[in-house]
């Protein structure tokens, strides 16, 4: 039976009540501030977002780190990146993002590898730039054909007073202007991974763009030459994306940074639009073009046809017609296997219900594939979103959906169990948390090892996990048969 | 267009299309300004040569590839192996999220545990209030029965003083005045993910332990260190104990916390050693440990309290669980029962069935100290050779204790330990002194890519199989489950290598 909007609203209201009653006082008073419930034609989600996480809470956010080493750097395949400090991080962050890629591992490209300074007790305590430096050396020793250094900052780096930059900058100059990043993306800093790819983008506008001048002079651009930014290829979704700019006639010269090179960092102010997915972790580098390069930028949604073709139409209107025509070209042609997905698809999980909560652009930007396929999106929320992500995310969700910022563990087990949605969307934390329940899951950062998700090839591949997931016989057996 | 509704392809079939395969082409031709292909060829065989070889054991800094984690994980794996205990790692958040990630990858289970998310300015003024805050939201929405609290690095680095800081917790009334809240310091900077393990199970212990009198009893205490396996160890130890008779308290039993059913009901905690067996193990007459260099504290610590200690290398096969098995019937002065002694035959029976194709194998093992001394001395027991044993996070104790296995056994000459070296180091000894298998864990995949050395999965972790976890390594059976998964592999080698068609497929016999 299926309720009002006002009766969600009011069950969403107090289940938010009810969630806050566990907290000690103070902290149900500061996490009361990141749930609410949608109203609409309100202009933002109004929750409080961006701000420190709770001591204790089980907040499901990463640290700078992640956010530089692990999303924005760690896919520029052809550049060795440094886990510069003890092991751990770059451990646990080793291969496990499914940046995908094309070169010889170990060669020509490091991205699944995991280079670590590796620091022992003397190394914090006499400091470890000695270390590093001898570090780069056997770098360029090892692994001749590396482009360029970067230098990923693990807490202590920051705690030791250990200076990088100028060990970098002595290094560069001892390989004859080598390019080698210092990013002081240590842990502590910020409140999330989002402080971290702000920092990621300023260190390639700092020591990349301002280095890049005059190299690469063979390259010639053409008036349609675009760069996509903020797609790190999660299973081949840059490709998947790629495939359709390039078939309406624009020339992709860079992506950033999934399956990226330095060069095509390089070469990004050449292009003549910045086209951005996820606004989240590459918004800073595409207002620094602007700036900088006047380079217009423009940010898009690949998932699913609808927003696929809205964005077609959105990214050709910066073009000419020949462009505009071949965007009406792309979709023309895809529409039809865009159907058949729809009508096998849909009459499986039409009127299915989903609870989402990930990072990045896709608490909002999945919601149109979803619906699609006639499935429902009745709560979502950001691991590490900002006021201006909650404010696009308006545009996308309906009245009464429940939002919960930076949710706790806690949280979400309560508000699912409540809700209970036919999937939730999440992270590989809590994917096994829902099963237990019996709640059908699919990762939505690794996409559960599936993919790609993004562009045309990519909405089949969704709408087949998605259907796998719910109606996934397994679900039928959680519950005894002799049980009464 | 490929896509079809009929044949959704994915990321394993659809880059193989054409059109994927010309703009793969065409990106790297006209915007990633790579090197030669030549040149590309020209490096990667350099990589194979000695040459190489020699530079790559001269590095003194880098690290690449290694097989190790940092102390807190071990720390986070110990705790959720006490009843209704939460790990409670104080320092940066994103930290947490790494253990939690990797656990769960691993065990395909959920992970639970909290951070005391310090920041900026926890940095500058100490992480005191984060401690006060954070325990006091743990216990309220979590409702622990124990908060185990271990470090980041970065608590460590500025010098957070954890004693004080829980005890000053305590008074601001955080968790209740008798409410247990262990600590451990566990730096990532010193050790690995097994110091980490040591630390924090000396740390429980000694917070029940410390100023109790010991009265001993006649049960024995059972550590079984940081176990990939730990689900289907731990249950197999117990259920040789039941059949011995013995009385026994598990330390850190997480078996059952790794291993939940999906019946609808998500189970934060389950199982796990209660306080009170906890405390009581003070009692015991001896405490037995399956990984030594898990275990070198702790078992300090319990032979402090006065009792007798043991500690074993990761027990894989028959001599191996026989020494295992003795020791414990030693000091429980419990016999063997013979149902144990008839799973022992089956172990021999069918080692001697499979004996012709493993006898004369060249092997390479890499894997925490304890792993790889277990399977060293299992590989030599079959009658091949562990030719590379290398250990990340082993010593130059481990390093002796590898170098005495081999000169123990005809099977080990020739063999060679490397202490403290990593993947990379691995890469460079199978391409310059082959080997027919490698075990090792899922990282272990890139050199069976770059060198075709088949890969034996064991170890921790396993991300890209699934279940192997539930299944003993341990006891007679558990070397069966070693045996078989050696087995397989070289089974499915031999098919694979004998199965062209007019060329080789004379071989490719259906009785082996």
């Amino acid at each position: 039976m299926s309720l009002t909007v006002e009766q969600v609203k009011a069950r969403n209201q107090d289940l938010i009540k009810e969630v806050l009653e566990v907290y000690p006082e103070k902290t149900a008073k500061r996490r009361a501030k990141h749930l609410n419930v949608f109203e609409e034609g309100k202009t933002d989600c109004n929750v409080k977002s961006n701000i420190k996480s709770i001591p204790g809470v089980m907040t499901i956010r990463g640290c700078a780190y992640a956010g530089s080493k692990g999303v924005v750097w760690g896919p520029i395949k052809d550049m060795v990146h440094i886990s510069h400090g003890p092991v751990g991080c770059g451990q646990y962050s080793w291969a496990a993002r499914r940046n995908y890629y094309i070169g010889t591992t170990g060669i020509d490209s490091f991205v699944t590898m995991q280079f670590t300074s590796d620091f022992q007790e003397k190394d914090i305590v006499f400091g470890g730039d000695k270390k590093l430096e001898k570090i780069m050396d056997e770098i360029q020793d090892l692994f001749p054909l590396n482009k360029g250094i970067t230098v990923q900052s693990e807490c202590p780096i920051g705690l030791i007073g250990d200076d990088i930059e100028a060990v970098s900058k002595k290094k560069s100059k001892e390989y004859g202007g080598k390019t080698i990043v210092p990013v002081r993306c240590e842990g502590f800093r910020g409140v999330s991974q989002s402080l971290g790819h702000h920092i990621a983008n300023d260190a390639v506008r700092d020591w990349i763009f301002d280095k890049s001048e005059g190299k690469h002079a063979e390259f010639v651009g053409t008036p349609y030459d675009v760069a996509i930014i903020g797609d790190y290829n999660i299973g081949g979704d840059a490709w998947a994306s790629r495939i359709l700019l390039e078939e309406m006639g624009l020339r992709v010269i860079a992506q950033w940074s999934g399956d990226g090179s330095i060069a095509e960092l390089e070469n990004t102010p050449k292009a003549k639009l910045n086209v951005l997915h996820c606004y989240r972790s590459m918004n800073y580098i595409s207002r620094h073009m602007e700036e900088k390069y006047g380079i217009p930028w423009v940010e898009y949604n690949f998932f699913g046809p609808s927003k696929i073709e809205a964005s077609l139409r959105e990214i050709a209107s910066h073009f000419d017609d020949k462009i505009k025509e071949g965007a009406e070209k792309v979709i023309a042609k895809y529409k039809p296997m865009m159907q058949a997905v729809i009508d096998k698809y849909k009459p499986r999980l039409e009127g299915k219900t989903v609870m989402l909560f990930v990072g990045g652009l896709r608490p909002r930007h999945v919601i149109g594939a979803y619906e699609d396929l006639g499935m429902v999106v009745v709560g979502t929320g950001y691991e590490f979103g900002h006021n201006d992500d909650y404010q696009r995310t308006t545009h996308y969700v309906k009245d009464g959906t429940l939002i919960y910022d930076d949710v706790t563990g806690y949280e979400f087990e309560k508000f699912v169990e409540k809700v209970q949605p036919d999937l939730v969307g999440s992270g590989i934390k809590e994917k096994y948390v829902f099963q237990k329940m019996g709640v059908p899951f699919r990762q939505m950062h690794s996409w559960d090892y599936s993919g790609p998700y993004h562009g045309y090839d990519g909405f089949a591949i969704f709408a087949r996990d998605m259907d796998m997931a719910i109606n996934n016989p397994i679900w039928g057996l959680t519950k005894t048969p002799w049980a009464a | 267009m490929t896509q079809s509704t009929n044949n959704v392809l994915d990321h394993f079939n659809l880059f193989r299309e054409p059109e994927y395969i010309d703009m793969f082409e065409a990106k790297k031709k006209n915007f990633e300004f790579p090197h030669p292909e030549d040149k590309v060829a020209e490096v990667r065989d350099w990589t194979k040569t000695w040459e190489y070889r020699e530079k790559n054991f001269g590095r003194e800094a880098l690290t690449v590839n290694p097989a190790k984690a940092c102390q807190p994980l071990g720390a986070v794996f110990v705790a959720v192996g006490f009843e209704g205990t939460m790990p409670f790692v104080h320092g940066s958040q994103g930290c947490v999220a790494y253990y939690r990630s990797h656990l769960s990858r691993h065990f395909k289970e959920p992970s639970s545990c909290v951070s005391s998310s310090m920041t900026e300015d926890a940095a500058v003024f100490g992480g005191l209030n984060n401690m006060i805050d954070g325990l006091a939201n743990t216990y309220s929405m979590y409702k622990p029965k124990m908060i185990a609290v271990s470090t980041t690095c970065m608590a460590e680095v500025i010098g957070d003083d954890l004693n004080g800081f829980i005890t000053n917790a305590r008074n601001k009334g955080s968790v209740p005045e008798d409410f247990p809240v262990p600590y451990a310091h566990t730096p990532a900077f010193v050790g690995s993910h097994v110091t980490g393990y040591d630390n924090a199970l000396r740390g429980i212990l000694s917070n029940f332990w410390e100023g109790k009198t010991r009265a001993a009893n006649g049960k024995i205490n059972f550590i079984g260190g940081f176990d990939g396996y730990t689900v289907g160890n731990l249950r197999e130890v117990k259920r040789m104990f039941d059949l011995m008779g013995v009385e026994y308290t598990i330390l850190a039993d997480n078996s059952e916390v790794f291993d939940t059913p999906a019946d609808g009901e998500f189970r934060m905690y389950d199982g796990g050693t209660t306080l009170a067996d906890t405390e009581a193990a003070l009692n015991a007459k001896a405490t037995i440990s399956m990984q030594q260099f898990c275990t070198e504290k702790t078992l300090a610590y319990a032979a402090e309290k006065g009792q007798e200690v043991a500690a074993f290398n990761h027990p894989v096969g028959v001599a191996a669980t026989d020494k295992f098995l003795m020791e414990v019937s030693r000091i429980t002065g419990k016999a063997i029962p013979a149902a144990l002694a008839k799973e022992r035959g089956r172990l021999v029976d069918a080692i001697a069935d499979s004996s012709a194709h493993i006898h004369g194998k060249k092997f390479a093992i890499y894997g925490d100290p304890d792993l790889t001394l277990g399977l060293a001395s299992f590989l030599m027991e079959l009658g091949a050779e562990p030719v590379h044993v290398l250990s990340t996070n082993g010593g130059k104790e481990w390093e002796a204790k590898m170098q005495e296995l081999f000169e123990s056994s005809p099977f080990g000459k020739g063999c060679h330990a490397y202490a403290g070296k990593d993947l990379w180091h691995m890469r460079s000894l199978l391409f310059t002194e082959p080997v027919d298998f490698l075990i090792g864990n899922t990282y272990g995949k890139f050199l069976e890519r770059d060198t075709g050395t088949p890969l034996v999965r064991i170890g921790f972790p396993i991300f890209d199989r699934h279940h192997h976890h539930r299944y003993p390594v341990w006891g007679y059976q558990g070397g069966m489950n070693a045996l078989v998964t050696i087995l397989d592999k070289i089974f499915d080698e031999m098919d694979k290598n004998t199965n062209v068609a007019s060329k080789t497929d004379y071989s490719f016999d259906i009785i082996r």
